[in-house]
């Protein structure tokens, strides 16, 4: 396909994802970042990453969310920790269910925290799924110049 | 006072999240700053060259054993084990340390939080996410402890040379002429640089 067509549906993906607030303009700094020209790949590997990353403290999540007795100091250390990589990178939608976790963590309301984690598990995975197709169409744009 | 351009800032970076260290060492490179960063406070008190920080008296640490110089430090407040704070603490406790600005970092706005670092010494606090804008912030202060050093390192020489006055002739006499015309500048100009320590100049 051509360049300019793949750059058509890149532009297209990007503005979806802010429209629909996935993505907040913390993300927009970090294709500033990029686009300064000294580190191409920039995005790509903070978003793998923050994804990663997310990966791993869902896992635990549902781990300390399965037990008899929910520590719930442990569960929101966890999701604090989501709340901060998420924001950094710009996932606002994710960023956004991690405060209303952290919410039902203090008030210690176990089938709240379940629904918590389903629910950003759910964010989770389509962001990354964007991400993904994100990268893709740019490694095909720049496989063309 | 001729301050080195061609050599960039050391900053030293202290987070446990990995996004965040690669997104702050980022903006710090992008801002010409020289990176190092670690994964907590431990870490980087091992990379300051203070070791045991259980123990009780600070081990101070002579500015030539550090094989890098840090300029700054700038820290997350939340880390498991030591947190940015307890950091802070540390730093400005060694004699060699609390002179290297630090910034602290941290995703919650809690005033008392701000306060409580700010007062232990912090030169800095930012809200996380950390933003391009927020780097312009960080060059002042480093100049700003240069010229403290700097000036503090005028006042060591000073006492030096008059304390040397019977064993070297004309090159201490004209020092400690000088030495004395600075010092009246320096009492004079009190209340510009309050952390004279007047009890060099006997």
């Amino acid at each position: 396909m051509a360049a300019a067509a793949l750059r058509e549906q890149l532009n297209a993906l990007l503005a979806s994802m802010f429209a629909s607030g996935l993505v907040d303009e913390q993300f927009q700094q970090l294709q500033m970042l990029q686009d300064d020209g000294s580190t191409p790949g920039f995005v790509a590997e903070v978003v793998t990453l923050f994804c990663d990353d997310a990966d791993r403290i869902i896992s635990e999540l549902a781990a300390l969310l399965e037990q008899p007795v929910v520590d719930f100091d442990k569960v929101d250390a966890y999701v604090h920790q989501l709340k901060g990589s998420s924001a950094s990178i710009g996932a606002q939608k994710v960023k956004f269910t991690c405060m209303q976790f952290r919410q039902l963590c203090q008030d210690k309301n176990r089938d709240g925290c379940i629904m918590a984690l389903a629910v950003v598990r759910n964010e989770f995975y389509d962001l990354r799924n964007k991400f993904q197709t994100m990268l893709q169409l740019e490694q095909q744009i720049q496989a063309q110049q | 006072m001729a301050v080195a351009t061609e050599t960039p800032f050391h900053v030293l970076a202290v987070d446990d999240s990995l996004p965040d260290r690669k997104l702050i060492e980022r903006l710090l490179k992008t801002s010409s700053f020289q990176v190092t960063t670690v994964d907590s406070g431990s870490k980087a008190l091992e990379f300051l060259g203070i070791h045991g920080e259980d123990s009780s008296p600070p081990v101070s640490v002579h500015e030539d054993q550090l094989e890098v110089a840090v300029n700054l430090i700038i820290t997350d407040y939340c880390m498991p084990g030591m947190t940015g704070y307890d950091l802070l603490k540390k730093i400005k406790e060694s004699t060699s340390l609390r002179d290297i600005p630090v910034v602290i970092m941290s995703s919650e706005n809690i005033p008392s939080r701000i306060n409580r670092c700010l007062e232990e010494g912090a030169d800095e606090f930012f809200l996380k996410p950390v933003r391009l804008s927020d780097m312009s912030k960080l060059k002042p202060h480093i100049l700003k402890s240069r010229c403290k050093e700097h000036y503090q390192q005028e006042q060591h020489q000073q006492s030096d040379s008059s304390s040397n006055e019977c064993s070297n002739t004309t090159n201490s006499s004209s020092s400690s002429e000088n030495s004395n015309s600075r010092k009246r500048k320096a009492e004079d100009n009190e209340e510009v640089l309050p952390q004279t320590n007047r009890s060099r100049h006997s």
